[in-house]
């Protein structure tokens, strides 16, 4: 196996290096979902309230998100953001920026269906108990709807940890990056480098975002 | 912003479109045939078919579609199989289409109430006219919202392709903001290109999940 381009994998601190750049990806993607979802579940209770002003604009602003692909979301963020907002944050933090606000939109919609489809009877319990708006939230629906969107949550997290393989495009040096400095590196002495760490990169996204979709799933199948 | 180079550059756009349109519908088909005939193969449960068909979904589902396109692109080349990018490109979408939409039917299929199954079963059905007249028709209705989602979500993907040097929509845009660093023109136009595509699909497709919604019962 000497000459095997498996090798590449090992040799010197390549292996260390591709998973550097898989902790990049990584941390880009919980910090995203961490704000999206503090944010989705603020828009999400705002679409529930009666305000037609406020729930127009927060639909309109999902819409948006899920028009744009979210390749051209994280160009937007690269390439306008920085020039119009006079920034020069590096661009992780734009990245940061454009998922957090795709992961608000989309947890909005998940909170607002969930809210919606706590039973009426719960809220009009709630109220006749005298619970304040607030208090009706706090301990009526909003833990009622966690419940309900937790699997959604799960899959939204998946997408968003799969999606940090274009995090690339934006010159981000994430685990493709460093793979494909690898690769330019060894190109002579293993044609075959770009099997081998490509076939890895595929498993380690798999190893991730498998036994997260099979606990979501878990999850909706007992709530039927 | 620049009135003149958002006009010039048009053209270009309009042949990106039309390919961005064209390869969409190609992988939306070929994914509805594979998803179809991979749900059939879980629903019966033929035997090896259904296990080879599970692994497919997961890995399917549970990879993302840059890795899937560079792998068919720059991988598969190396153990002599050499793809144009477009083929690439269809291949990939198709694979990824392809599990998702086996996991929209088979969700349907699962979420036909059993007392319609009682009831078929009581009437004589056989399993094979059970499937046909009591759990296919409702599992596609009840399909919808899944295929809807899935649709939407691979026209979207394409933008991907732009990786590979497909000259779709996005690979355009990158490719003249690289030649004339007019950022703001040509990503308005991009924005603009994919909301003319998919706010008349939406539209089309929540019309048509609402007409098929009558077609399950029950509830």
């Amino acid at each position: 196996m000497e000459h095997s381009a498996i090798n590449v994998l090992f040799a010197g601190d390549n292996f260390a290096r591709l998973m550097q750049g898989l902790w990049t990806s990584v941390w880009i993607a919980a910090v995203s979902l961490i704000i999206g979802l503090i944010l989705g579940t603020i828009f999400g209770i705002l679409r529930t309230l009666p305000n037609k002003v406020v729930r127009f604009i927060l639909r309109l602003y999902l819409e948006f998100f899920r028009i744009v692909p979210t390749i051209v979301l994280l160009y937007l963020a690269y390439y306008i953001l920085p020039r119009s907002l006079h920034i020069n944050w590096p661009a992780s933090w734009m990245a940061v920026i454009a998922f957090s606000l795709w992961v608000a939109a989309e947890f909005s919609d998940i909170v607002r269906g969930a809210i919606e489809s706590v039973p009426v009877t719960q809220k009009e319990s709630g109220l006749a108990l005298g619970l304040s708006q607030v208090q009706l939230f706090r301990y009526v629906l909003l833990p009622q709807a966690a419940k309900l969107e937790l699997p959604a949550t799960i899959n939204l997290a998946t997408r968003v940890i799969k999606t940090t393989s274009l995090l690339m495009t934006i010159s981000i040096i994430d685990v493709i990056a460093v793979g494909q400095q690898i690769m330019e590196a060894n190109n002579q002495r293993y044609p075959n480098a770009v099997f081998w760490i490509y076939g890895l990169i595929f498993i380690l996204y798999f190893a991730i975002d498998y036994p997260l979709s099979a606990w979501a799933k878990r999850l909706s199948a007992k709530q039927k | 912003m620049s009135w003149q180079i958002i006009a010039q550059s048009l053209p270009i756009f309009g042949k990106a479109f039309l390919l961005t349109i064209g390869l969409a519908l190609v992988g939306i088909l070929g994914s509805l045939i594979v998803g179809v005939i991979s749900s059939l193969i879980q629903y019966f449960k033929v035997p090896i078919l259904n296990q080879i068909v599970t692994v497919y979904v997961e890995v399917a589902r549970n990879t993302p579609l840059l890795i899937q396109l560079f792998f068919l692109y720059y991988a598969f080349p190396v153990l002599g199989l050499k793809l144009k990018a477009t083929t690439c490109g269809i291949i990939g979408l198709i694979f990824l289409g392809g599990g998702y939409m086996a996991e929209g039917f088979s969700g349907g299929f699962s979420g036909v109430s059993s007392n319609q199954i009682d009831d078929g079963k009581a009437l004589g059905m056989n399993q094979f006219q059970l499937a046909r007249y009591v759990i296919f028709p409702q599992g596609f209705a009840l399909s919808m919202p899944a295929l809807t989602a899935n649709i939407i979500f691979l026209i979207k993907e394409t933008s991907i392709f732009s990786v590979i040097a497909i000259p779709e929509l996005t690979n355009t845009a990158l490719d003249l903001i690289g030649m004339y660093y007019r950022s703001n023109e040509y990503l308005l136009i991009l924005v603009i290109a994919y909301a003319i595509i998919l706010i008349p699909v939406i539209l089309l497709l929540n019309y048509w999940e609402r007409r098929v919604r009558y077609g399950t019962f029950g509830d």
